[in-house]
C-alpha cells in the first residue's frame, strides 16, 4: 500500500535550538541576537515557501531484503541489515521541502546576502528532518490506530541510504519501488535527491530489543554525527515505546 | 578615527551600506584602490577572522561582515582592474563530482575573497578533469574541494591522482574540505591541507601563496 499525504508546515517549523545549533551560535551570545533576526527571517521565508509533503509505502521483509540490498555496496555487518529481519513492519518513505526553498537559498548567496542564506539553509535542512520524523510519527499512530502496535515492547526507527553502511546506490531500488516522482523527488546519477531538502528511507518497526546495538562499526568511525545513539536511546523512551499485540 | 580605519570598523559590525559609503569617499579623496582594499576591507576582514578563531563571534557575523565587504568590493573592483592590480592568488573551487552540497563550498569561496583572493567557482558536481581545465586555463595556484558525502570523497583522490597523471601536480596546491573529511584522509589521499571551516581555508591559502 502507498500513500501521498500532506505534512502540515505548522507542525514540522524548525526550531531556533536546531538552527542555532548547526550554524554554532551560542543562543545567549551578542551573536544570538543577531542571529535570532535572521532566524526569524528564515522561519517567515520558510513558511512562505516550504510545501513540505510526503510519500510511503509498505513493504514486506522479503521486498526490502532486494531493496537493501541495492547494487551490493553496503557495508557488512551493519545495524540495518540486523535489525530488519525482525521487523514486524517495514515502510519506506520519502519527504521533501519543494524546490522553491532551495531556490531561496541560491538567490540569498547570490544576492551576498550570505548569513541569511546560510540561516536559511540550516532552516530549511531541520524542517526536511522534521518532516521525516513527523513521517514516521504519523506511520508509529497509523499502527497504534489500526491495532498492530500496542504500548510497551516495540520500538520504531528510521534509517536511510547513505547512511550507517547503507550504500547509497541503495536509493535506485528504493526509488523504483516507492516512486517518489509523484511528489517531485528524482534521484540523480549519483543517487542524490533532488529537491536537495529532501530524506528517504525505511522506518521499522519492531521488538525495542532489535535495535538495540552498539555503534562500533568499523563505518561508525568515519562517522562525526553519532545522533544515532540519541535515536537509538530515545526507543527506550516512554513516549515511543510500543508492545506488541499480534 | 580615519577614513580606512572607520571603514574597517564599518565592516566589522557588517554594515554594508555604511561600508558602501565610505568606501565611495574613500575613493573620492583619492586614497588608492589598493590602499583602501588592503588597510580598509581586509584589515576589517582579518579582524573578523581573528575574532572567529577566538568564538568571539559565529558564522552569521563572519557572513554579514562577508557581505560588507563584498559592498565594498563592487565600488573597488572596477578600479582595481583599471590600473591593473593582479590579485594576491587564484583559487579554483568546486565540489566534486556527483555533490550537489555547496553550502560549504560557497562559504570558503566568500571567506577567500574576502582576504583578497580570486576565486574561481566551478559549482557543484564537478568532474575530475574540469578542476585540472580550469585551474590550468585560469592560471589558478590553488585547487579547493568540497564533498559532503562519504561516498563522493574518493573523487578528490581522483583529482589528484589525475594532476600527477598530467604532470601538473606540483604546480597546484589541493585543500579539501566537507564534513566527513579529516586531517588524516586529507593526508593519505595528497591533499597539502584539510580546511574544517573558511577561516582555515584562507589561513592555508595564504601560507601557500606566501602572503601576509
Amino acid at each position: 500500500m502507498s500513500e501521498i499525504f500532506d505534512i502540515p508546515a505548522s507542525d514540522t517549523m524548525p526550531t531556533r535550538r536546531g538552527v542555532f545549533s548547526a550554524l554554532g551560535v551560542p543562543v545567549d551570545s551578542e551573536s544570538g541576537r543577531r542571529t535570532a533576526e535572521l532566524f526569524d527571517q528564515s522561519i517567515n521565508l520558510c513558511a512562505k515557501t516550504a510545501e513540505p509533503i510526503g510519500k510511503q509505502c509498505n513493504v514486506s521483509i522479503e521486498e526490502f531484503e532486494k531493496i537493501y540490498a541495492g547494487e551490493g555496496m553496503n557495508e557488512s555487518p551493519a545495524p540495518l541489515e540486523e535489525v530488519f529481519p525482525k521487523a514486524d513492519e517495514l515502510t519506506l518513505f520519502a519527504v521533501t521541502v519543494g524546490f522553491e526553498v532551495s531556490n531561496n537559498i541560491e538567490r540569498l548567496f547570490q544576492q551576498n546576502d550570505f548569513a541569511l542564506a546560510a540561516c536559511l539553509d540550516a532552516a530549511a535542512s531541520e524542517m526536511t528532518e522534521r518532516c521525516a520524523a513527523f513521517t514516521q510519527a504519523r506511520y508509529r499512530q497509523k499502527l497504534l490506530d489500526d491495532g498492530r502496535l500496542d504500548e510497551e515492547s516495540s520500538g520504531i526507527l528510521r534509517f536511510s541510504p547513505g547512511y550507517c553502511g547503507w550504500h547509497i546506490t541503495a536509493q535506485r531500488r528504493l526509488f523504483e519501488t516507492l516512486g517518489p516522482g509523484e511528489i517531485g523527488i528524482s534521484l540523480t546519477d549519483s543517487c542524490l535527491m533532488q529537491p536537495l531538502k529532501s530524506i528517504s528511507g525505511v522506518i521499522v518497526c519492531g521488538p525495542a530489543e532489535t535495535f538495540d546495538f552498539e555503534d562500533t562499526y568499523p563505518f561508525c568511525s568515519e562517522c562525526r554525527d553519532h545522533s544515532c545513539r540519541e535515536r537509538f536511546k530515545s526507543i527506550k523512551s516512554d513516549s515511543i515505546k510500543f508492545r506488541r499485540i499480534r | 578615527m580615519s577614513i580606512l580605519e572607520d571603514l574597517s570598523a564599518n565592516l566589522q559590525r557588517g554594515d554594508f551600506e555604511g561600508v558602501a559609503e565610505l568606501t565611495d569617499m574613500a575613493i573620492e579623496e583619492n586614497i588608492a584602490p589598493q590602499k583602501i582594499l588592503d588597510d580598509g576591507l581586509i584589515a576589517g576582514m582579518s579582524v573578523v577572522g581573528e575574532k572567529f578563531k577566538r568564538h568571539d563571534i559565529f558564522l552569521p557575523d563572519v557572513l554579514l561582515a562577508a557581505k560588507a565587504m563584498y559592498a565594498g568590493m563592487d565600488k573597488l573592483k572596477p578600479l582595481l582592474i583599471r590600473d591593473g592590480i593582479p590579485t594576491i592568488g587564484k583559487v579554483v573551487l568546486g565540489s566534486v563530482q556527483g555533490d550537489l552540497h555547496d553550502i560549504g563550498k560557497n562559504l570558503v569561496g566568500i571567506m577567500l575573497k574576502g582576504a583578497g583572493f580570486e576565486v574561481v567557482d566551478l559549482g557543484n558536481d564537478v568532474a575530475p578533469e574540469r578542476f585540472i581545465e580550469a585551474a590550468e586555463s585560469e592560471g589558478a595556484s590553488v585547487i579547493g574541494m568540497s564533498a559532503l558525502l562519504t561516498t563522493t570523497m574518493p573523487v578528490m583522490r581522483k583529482v589528484i591522482s589525475l594532476a600527477k597523471e598530467k604532470g601538473v601536480a606540483d604546480k597546484y596546491k589541493f585543500i579539501v574540505g566537507g564534513a566527513p573529511l579529516s586531517a588524516e584522509f586529507a593526508k593519505d589521499i595528497g591533499a597539502d591541507a584539510y580546511c574544517f571551516d573558511g577561516i582555515k581555508a584562507v589561513e592555508s591559502v595564504k601560507s601557500f601563496l606566501g602572503v601576509n
